[in-house]
């Protein structure tokens, strides 16, 4: 299971990359582990604005409909077009090219948690 | 597959989709030519053409849809666990009750004076809808579990409405709870908020606390919940969202497990849908249309949809218009002929065995989880109610998973169970036996299941992992199926 180091997670699976005040999102390789094949990815509306902790996409795997939600709040400025042909990516490139959407960031923020602890919290 | 014959073996028949079949000559039916012009009206809409219809012979369609009919699995074919569907038997009789002449052959916009007999059936059903569930007004329209709960959140949004609280428009949802509750309350125009479930399975009273405010219009909730469990604070739970101005909404999906013996509108429920093809044996899916009336309590009871059947004097009176109502929602009375056989299963049980259902179901669940709870991670221990939940914890160390059990089980001749629902538990595997099943058959899906741990115990996993190896298709290619659906027949 893959955990890169210069991430943040939240505790409902989702990782957070931030650069200034732009942050990239998408959902942990155990969130994609756990959800199975991922076969449509409902993405957000470029200009939407979302608070921390707010259900901002949508994944459906064979298994389960699951909301993301998200890590930071702000404005989203980009989504993921590719996943819409592509959704699989999630699977094989959580951190990559499964990324989810890109958000500027107003600087709020649910609880996020380090390399560290979030492998502690999936140890748990 | 085949490419030359029919036949597979033992006269299981493989068979093409009607498109591969065609040879374009023959058709059923002869039809004369059109011998005169079209008149310029309809010109424009002459087929310019041909409509791609596959040209058969009349045995050859019949064929056709019998040879798939004999692939599929039904409740009169085998056992059918399906937990959170209640796939019982739908008995003979409530077929030829809803058959005779009398009743199968009337118009739906016949006079009121001429379908008295039938209207009194309909209207005996709601009172004895009223009472099994402690929710004494009920409407029969809804056509289907999920519009059933469509009208509850109208209703429960009318009656706010009504006070001039216009803020409550967010419903609260436990993650445990059935996909069709936060779509039905979305399109309600309400906003859900998912309520974490504690760790027992049950709901979190804290959490519920720190969710309900003055914007919350309702709370919806199954009880028996999805994981089997009774909710044991329900009483709480209630008066918790009563005391903060909202109502409680019951899924009735489970009224399988409480029927004659606990009643929702007892425990402080203020609106239930009855999915009547799960307790009361109409038939699932393309058996019959689906219809889901709704009982509420006298606080929802101005907000009924219309038309409502009210009784005056010695007549049944078909009300179409009602000052409070949501309006209609259904194009008519409901699904008459399902609704006749509801009223047939609850009749051959009558008031004072109708408790048996419930009581046959549980024990049934029990019996299941009794035999299985050393072989299968139970994530809930205790006892359950209609349904029990295991994982497959034990059996992903051998590297076998939920999937695997569940196609086995194809093999060994039963139907799977639910399979990753409810989406709160890890690898869940949902057993819902009804009552309708003996100890007989019950044992064999039992010694099934063992025969399965055993297997992973013993390391041979091979035909787990390529498990069915028996039906005429073998393990599906779902998330091909999902991700690049064909759907269309491409023409030429």
């Amino acid at each position: 299971m893959s955990i890169p180091a210069d991430l943040k997670y939240t505790k409902e699976h989702e990782w957070v990359r931030l650069e200034d005040d732009i942050a990239t999102l998408g959902i942990s390789d155990h969130a994609q582990e756990a959800l199975g094949d991922i076969v449509f990815v409902e993405l957000p509306e470029i200009g939407r604005r979302i608070a921390p902790g707010e259900a901002f996409a949508v994944v459906e795997s064979v298994k389960a409909v699951s909301d993301v939600y998200a890590p930071v709040g702000g404005e989203i400025i980009e989504v993921n077009e590719l996943l819409e042909s592509e959704p699989e990516k999630i699977n094989t490139d959580p951190y990559g090219a499964g990324w989810i959407a890109r958000v500027k960031t107003d600087g709020s923020s649910a609880e996020l948690l380090d390399e560290a602890a979030y492998t502690l919290f999936l140890e748990e | 597959m085949t490419d030359d014959y029919s036949g597979v073996s033992g006269m299981q028949h493989e068979e093409a989709l009607l498109f591969e079949h065609a040879h374009e000559a023959a058709t059923p039916i002869s039809l004369p030519g059109i011998d005169a012009e079209l008149p310029d009206a309809l010109n424009g809409f002459r087929r310019s053409r041909q409509a791609g219809i596959p040209g058969l012979s009349e045995p050859e369609s019949v064929r056709h849809f019998v040879r798939l009919s004999q692939w599929n699995h039904s409740i009169e074919t085998g056992f059918y666990p399906l937990g959170s569907c209640t796939m019982k038997y739908n008995p003979r009789v409530n077929e030829q009750l809803a058959r005779l002449p009398g009743l199968a052959q009337l118009h739906p916009d016949q006079p009121e004076e001429s379908v008295q007999g039938v209207l009194e059936l309909l209207y005996e059903l709601q009172q004895w809808l009223g009472e099994i569930t402690g929710l004494a007004h009920v409407t029969l329209t809804p056509a289907a579990g999920a519009h059933g709960e469509l009208a509850g959140i109208m209703m429960i949004r009318a009656y706010h409405d009504a006070r001039g609280d216009r803020r409550r428009r967010t419903v609260l949802v436990p993650d445990s709870a059935h996909g069709t509750n936060p779509a039905s309350a979305a399109l309600a125009g309400m906003q859900t908020i998912e309520i974490k479930s504690a760790a027992n399975g049950r709901i979190d009273l804290d959490e519920l606390r720190s969710r309900l405010n003055d914007e919350v219009a309702a709370l919806m909730l199954t009880n028996p919940n999805t994981t089997g469990m009774f909710e044991s604070d329900i009483a709480e739970i209630c008066r918790l969202v009563h005391e903060a101005g909202g109502l409680v909404y019951g899924d009735g999906a489970n009224l399988n497990a409480l029927v004659g013996v606990a009643r929702p509108g007892d425990m402080g429920i203020d609106c239930l849908h009855i999915n009547v093809h799960k307790t009361f044996s109409t038939p699932h899916g393309g058996g019959g249309p689906g219809t889901g009336p709704v009982a509420v309590n006298d606080t929802l009871a101005p907000f009924l949809p219309v038309p409502k059947l009210v009784r005056e004097n010695n007549t049944i009176r078909i009300v179409h218009r009602d000052e409070r109502s949501i309006g209609s929602i259904f194009g008519s009375i409901g699904q008459t002929g399902v609704l006749l056989r509801a009223t047939a299963y609850i009749a051959a049980f009558g008031r004072d065995a109708l408790h048996r259902i419930a009581e046959d179901a549980v024990l049934n669940a029990n019996y299941i989880l009794a035999r299985l709870k050393d072989a299968y991670h139970v994530p809930f221990p205790g006892l359950c109610k209609h349904e029990c939940l295991l994982t497959d914890e034990k059996q992903e160390r051998h590297g076998v998973k939920t999937l695997d059990i569940a196609k086995r089980l194809i093999d060994l001749g039963f139907h799977p169970m639910t399979v990753y629902f409810p989406l709160i538990v890890h690898g869940a595997m949902l057993i819902e036996p009804t009552e309708s099943e003996s100890r007989e058959t019950i044992d064999r899906f039992c010694d099934a299941m063992l025969e399965i741990a055993r297997q992973c115990e013993a390391g041979d996993t091979e035909a787990l992992h390529q498990a069915p190896l028996m039906p005429i298709r073998r393990r599906l290619d779902e998330t091909l199926a999902a991700r690049k659906p064909v759907l269309v027949w491409p023409e030429d």
